[in-house]
């Protein structure tokens, strides 16, 4: 595509939180644009209307219905909106369009600029098994083996090694290509053991130059999706950095390759690195690589479409600090790391008041989270001078991040940024599973740590119960001679129960916890949803979730959500006598773990199942999970069927 | 007054302790001991047996509850040697007489605040209603007219004591005219404990919140075995008068809550809610919430199309302080919500449409709801809120042969009379009659509020268009200009109906602001015996 930009008033963005998964890297590219003086276009679909990005464009444009093959997947729908308005050039976003070859060719034929690689580096590295053969052609390290015929290969022992299992992966990663990239070719990568996942950012122009921009460490991944990224790595030494980056950037020229681009690589333990594919677009994790070198990409990736030459040469691109990402996702991390959740974001501050933190986010206090789309809430980065600082400032930027309405995943990300294993470096892609083999199940309390929780719970409470007799300008309320110094109370955490004797000096709490004391101070604000306290010393914000009137007070302590009850003596006496609510028995319950729409039922009443066997399958957030029988069973009655939409708890298949 | 009352009994008993000395050292026992005697033995009621029984149900004791309700030391029990005094059937005989009979009664503090309580005794013959029994309940229901102070009733009893026939129903009788009496004066409210059954059932229901607690609590006219032989119909205990049913199905009873501690210190909490009287302003309490807090969800929570529901809760929790809000009758007539919250510190009742439930239309059940709610709050001076989403009384010979016309009326009048300040929000919809019922400037609104999104008109643009274009073709243009001129707050705003269009994120700040000015409002209704309502 030939054309001058330097007369672009418009920019076109394809892209909303939604499509995108990535609304936050695309509120930065608007910003970055005003910043330039250039005037934005957003599309939408019905149900974003109110979206940030939508907000902060100059105009916007709606495009359809809310499932995005009817709306940001809809290419006529874009290409009219992109001539009513009169752009000149297209931010294609960050997912799905990005890197669609047709929506690139039908932009060239109307003369329409696209922001990033031109189409024949899209075409030549959207397709994985290509750009390998690319990759081998521009010597870059493959993985060992790989040829041609492997797709055949490997296809061929998928069907000898073909188990029921086996036939299920492969049906639903198909479906799953087909659904969301319109694609259902698979393609099988050989086995690397240990393997870290480190990326190498690229940068080119259209004079032929081009910049490696070091590495992103991007090992922490859950089925396949980066939770963690750090750049650089601690892995790499300055050798391996180079000849990654000199690879990336022999890539990059082979395919005339021009905008920001992403050279991925599986490393081993004895580092070395094999190609795994190149993105061709802006990178989620790409604030990292802008914090430690010091360059704005967007501005970069605009001015390259514009036809200008790079302005930096290889030796002016530095290593400052360290930094670190955490995504921030709506997905409950106690069922396989993470599965969607959706609500509305009743409360929601970003840490932003804290020095060298900055959130990516698209969202807003009051945005829905819904089920079509991709789950994640923001980007959050980290920067420090070396990397204890970056991790110690994500951890308090953890604490001090308030989301209410949607389960997120924080707990997980304060748990892996403090795990002695990440802290040394020591990681793998497979760190998750690795760790936490039974699944993860939150923080794990010590007992110094049960002690601190139970005592702050003990000293909120009694903050909440003082306040609660005080009535302004009421005459009527009794003078007791003394206010109350001393409460003895029981506190109840995780099926454990201690006995606790709070004293009360000012703000500072005594709390004496099965004999230890501990002393808890703090502002006691019961309005707000951060509770910074000193525990013994040591600043600590934890958040109070829910206070009520039983005595049930759900804090997040070290990232994790507790919940804690707080009786007075009396009232744990007397609770012995209450009857135990007997729970549902689930085995023959199946109920929607999240909410979705339900892709396949595979039974019908009457039929009897196997223990293990898939029953349905629910889609959400572009994620399709098998649900199986909890046992062997008839079954009882059918309460879903394809197509539906169900939320979290429905009940679909009932066994007897 | 604890201390006063405390001082007094310890010189009442010194006195006694003193004379028994003096005159009495010659018989068998000392007054002392026999006082101490029948303390004792009014402090474990039924006996040990009865009690254990009673936990074995899962329920606690008429003192346990009392103890949990108030704060520490702070009862003062009244009547505690009062004894039934039924001569019949061998209850004259000295093991069916118990001390206290089988209520216990008194006052304490709340937070520290005055409350009358009694508290039956189900170890007790069941917990069954002696004329003494009543006698006892209306001492402290006298008292607590008097003085100003709410009353607590803990229910717990199998109903009339048979064996005193006419007296115990006389005793009923008794109370209900206190009930009566006491509405409007003093905050009335009632905790199902436990059975509560036959005429028993109407002192509850003349109160002004009745609370039940889940599975072991009961309210009906007649149980399942006599509605077995008149009806033959066959239903459970739970089904015919449980918690579940009561708050979702009938509407009798407010709220449930899962056991009798959940229970007691929820009614705890809903108790700082209250005005100790109508003669106290709704209480104020030290707030941590600043009255000038933005909530910028609320710029985003009406949906754009006008059809798609939202939760009006979001709305309330939003701009309420802490986002706590005790709603009363969650599960009843879900189309309306309605519940106490605080603003800046001070009681608001709030009434709002719930446009997730049958699209937050009115009907007979929710304007029964909110129209007793409101008469609430107006009898005992706490501010009403109400956020409007309304498209409309809901059509069909079911609601018209159930006399929506009256039932609407309720509302209509409750809200009318109302003299407390009345600040009004429309946030969508205020469609037709709905409009004017809903707490509109026509009915003597304080402030009333639109937002952006308000629509303000008879009907819908569709209905609307069919109705004055009758027979037309192009309609939809038609429906395009209703809804250019009518689908947006200025019709209203132009003529003064609404006092300002705001910015969503500023209402908790606008409120906060206006009850501090409207916290001196007089206003009177003419002088008159009672109102009329349509009942």
């Amino acid at each position: 595509v030939n054309m001058n930009l330097s007369n672009t008033e418009c920019i076109f963005f394809v892209a909303s939180r939604l499509i995108t998964r990535l609304l936050h890297c695309l509120w930065q590219v608007m910003k970055t644009c005003k910043k330039m003086g250039i005037k934005t276009v957003a599309v939408h679909s019905d149900v974003d209307a109110s979206a940030v990005h939508v907000k902060m464009a100059d105009e916007a444009v709606c495009v359809g219905p809310a499932p995005t093959n009817k709306s940001y997947l809809n290419m006529d729908a874009i290409m009219d909106a992109i001539r009513k308005t009169g752009s000149q050039a297209v931010h294609p976003g960050y997912g799905f369009l990005s890197e669609n070859k047709e929506f690139a060719k039908r932009l060239a034929a109307e003369d329409v600029v696209f922001i990033g690689p031109d189409t024949h580096a899209i075409h030549a590295m959207g397709d994985k098994i290509e750009s390998k053969l690319l990759a081998k052609a521009a010597n870059v390290n493959v993985i060992p083996g790989f040829d041609g015929v492997v797709e055949v290969s490997y296809t061929v022992n998928m069907v000898v090694l073909a188990t029921t299992f086996c036939k299920e992966g492969f049906r639903l990663s198909s479906q799953e290509a087909a659904s969301s990239f319109g694609d259902d070719r698979l393609l099988i990568e050989k086995f690397v053991d240990n393997p870290r996942h480190i990326e190498i950012q690229v940068l080119a122009d259209k004079h032929g130059n081009a910049l490696w921009l070091n590495e992103r460490e991007c090992s922490i991944q859950r089925r396949n999706q980066k939770v963690v990224e750090e750049a650089p790595s601690t892995f790499l030494d300055p050798e391996t950095r180079r000849a990654m980056g000199e690879q990336a950037v022999q890539l990059a020229k082979a395919v005339q390759y021009s905008s920001a681009g992403t050279v991925e690589f599986l490393v081993d333990s004895n580092k070395n690195f094999y190609f795994l594919e190149m993105n061709t677009r802006l990178q989620v994790e790409h604030p990292i690589t802008e914090c430690i070198t010091g360059l704005d990409l967007v501005q970069q990736m605009i001015r390259v479409a514009k036809g200008f030459p790079l302005l930096h040469k290889q030796e002016d691109i530095p290593i400052n600090g360290w930094a670190i990402e955490s995504r921030v996702y709506a997905e409950d991390p106690y069922k396989s790391f993470g599965l969607p959740s959706i609500g509305r974001l009743s409360q929601y501050q970003e840490p932003i008041h804290l020095p060298k933190v900055r959130v990516d986010s698209g969202i807003q206090e009051g945005s829905d989270i819904s089920i079509y789309y991709d789950p994640m809430i923001s980007k959050l980065v980290t920067y420090g001078a070396t990397r204890a600082e970056a991790l110690q400032r994500m951890e308090a930027a953890l604490d001090n991040y308030v989301i209410r309405g949607v389960t997120h995943n924080i707990p997980l990300l304060r748990e892996i940024i403090t795990h002695p294993r990440f802290i040394s470096g020591d990681i793998t892609t497979n760190f998750l599973p690795e760790e936490y083999p039974e699944g993860f199940k939150g923080h794990q309390l010590t007992s110094e740590g049960r002690r601190e929780l139970v005592a702050t719970a003990a000293a909120l409470y009694v903050s909440a119960q003082l306040r609660s007799q005080r009535f302004l300008g009421n005459l009527r309320v009794s003078t007791t001679p003394q206010e109350q110094r001393q409460w003895e109370l029981c506190v109840e955490l995780e099926k454990g129960s201690h006995t606790v004797a709070v004293s009360r000096s000012g703000s500072t709490f005594t709390v004496e916890v099965d004999g230890v004391t501990v002393e808890v101070s703090g502002e006691w604000n019961l309005a707000s949803a951060l509770l910074p306290v000193t525990i013994n010393r040591t600043p600590r914000v934890l958040q109070c979730l829910s206070r009520d009137a039983g005595g049930d007070i759900t804090l997040q302590y070290l990232g994790t959500q507790f919940k804690v009850r707080v009786l007075s003596q009396l009232v744990s006496t007397l609770s012995a006598h209450m009857p135990e609510k007997v729970p549902e028995d689930t085995s023959s319950i199946l109920r929607s773990p999240m909410p979705g729409s339900v892709v396949a039922v595979s039974v019908k009443p009457g039929d009897v199942v196997a223990e293990g066997q898939e029953i349905c399958v629910i889609e959400a957030m572009k994620m399709q999970n098998s649900l199986i029988a909890a046992k062997a069973a008839k079954v009882k009655s059918v309460h879903c069927k394809a197509g539906e939409t169900v939320g979290e708890g429905d009940l679909l298949v009932q066994l007897e | 007054y604890t201390h006063i009352y405390t001082h007094r009994q310890s010189v009442a008993q010194s006195e006694v302790q003193e004379q028994s000395r003096r005159w009495y050292s010659v018989s068998h026992l000392s007054v002392q001991e026999r006082i101490d005697r029948k303390r004792n033995a009014a402090l474990i009621g039924g006996g040990q047996k009865r009690i254990d029984a009673q936990h074995k149900r899962g329920k606690l004791t008429a003192r346990e509850r009392v103890e949990l309700l108030l704060d520490k030391d702070s009862f003062v029990e009244c009547d505690m040697f009062v004894e039934h005094r039924c001569s019949d059937f061998g209850m004259e005989e000295d093991h069916n007489k118990f001390a206290g009979d089988s209520v216990v009664t008194g006052q304490g503090r709340i937070n520290g605040r005055l409350v009358y309580v009694f508290s039956q005794d189900f170890t007790v013959f069941g917990g069954s209603l002696s004329g003494a029994h009543a006698q006892k309940i209306c001492k402290i229901m006298d008292q607590a007219m008097m003085v100003g102070a709410p009353v607590i009733g803990l229910n717990d009893s199998g109903g009339a004591r048979i064996q005193e026939g006419v007296e115990s129903l006389a005793g009923y009788a008794d109370i209900f005219l206190r009930n009566v009496m006491a509405s409007g004066v003093v905050p009335q409210i009632s905790l199902i404990m436990g059975p509560c059954a036959g005429g028993a059932v109407y002192s509850p229901a003349l109160t002004d919140f009745t609370f039940m607690v889940k599975d072991t609590s009961y309210l009906f006219i007649t149980g399942p075995d006599v509605v077995k032989s008149v009806t033959n119909e066959d239903v459970t205990q739970e089904e015919l008068g449980g918690a579940k049913t009561h708050t979702a199905v009938s509407g009798v009873a407010h709220r449930a809550f899962e056991n009798d501690i959940d229970a007691l210190l929820n009614l705890r909490n809903f108790f700082n809610f209250l005005p100790l009287s109508n003669q106290d302003p709704a209480p104020v309490t030290e707030c941590h919430d600043p009255s000038d807090r933005l909530v910028p969800g609320l710029d985003t929570i009406v949906p754009f199309e006008t059809t798609k529901a939202y939760d009006m809760l979001d709305i309330i929790q939003g701009i309420a302080d802490e986002r706590e809000f005790f709603e009363i009758m969650p599960n009843y007539a879900k189309n309306i919500v309605v519940g106490f919250a605080r603003m800046n510190g001070r009681t608001v009742g709030i009434v709002g449409n719930q446009p997730k439930v049958a699209s937050g239309c009115l009907d007979i059940n929710s304007s029964v709801k909110g129209a007793r709610f409101v008469r609430f709050c107006d009898a005992f001076n706490i501010p009403i809120l109400t956020f409007v989403d309304v498209p409309g009384f809901l059509p069909g010979t079911s609601q018209e042969y159930g006399g929506i016309i009256r039932h609407g009326a309720k509302l209509l009048f409750a809200f009318a009379e109302a003299t407390v300040p009345k600040i009004t929000i429309i946030t969508r919809k205020a469609y037709g009659g709905a409009y004017d019922v809903m707490s509109s400037k026509h009915l003597r609104g304080d402030v009333n509020y639109a937002w952006p999104s308000a629509e303000v008109a008879v009907m819908g643009a569709k209905g609307a268009v069919q109705i004055i274009f009758r027979g037309k073709s192009n309609q939809a243009e038609q429906e395009a200009e209703y809804v250019e001129k009518f689908a947006n707050p200025f019709p209203a705003a132009v003529r003064g109906f609404v006092d300002d269009i705001i910015v969503p994120s500023t209402t908790r700040k606008r409120i906060c602001r206006d009850l501090e000015v409207l916290a001196s409002k007089k206003q009177t209704n003419p002088w008159k015996k009672h109102a009329n309502i349509p009942l």
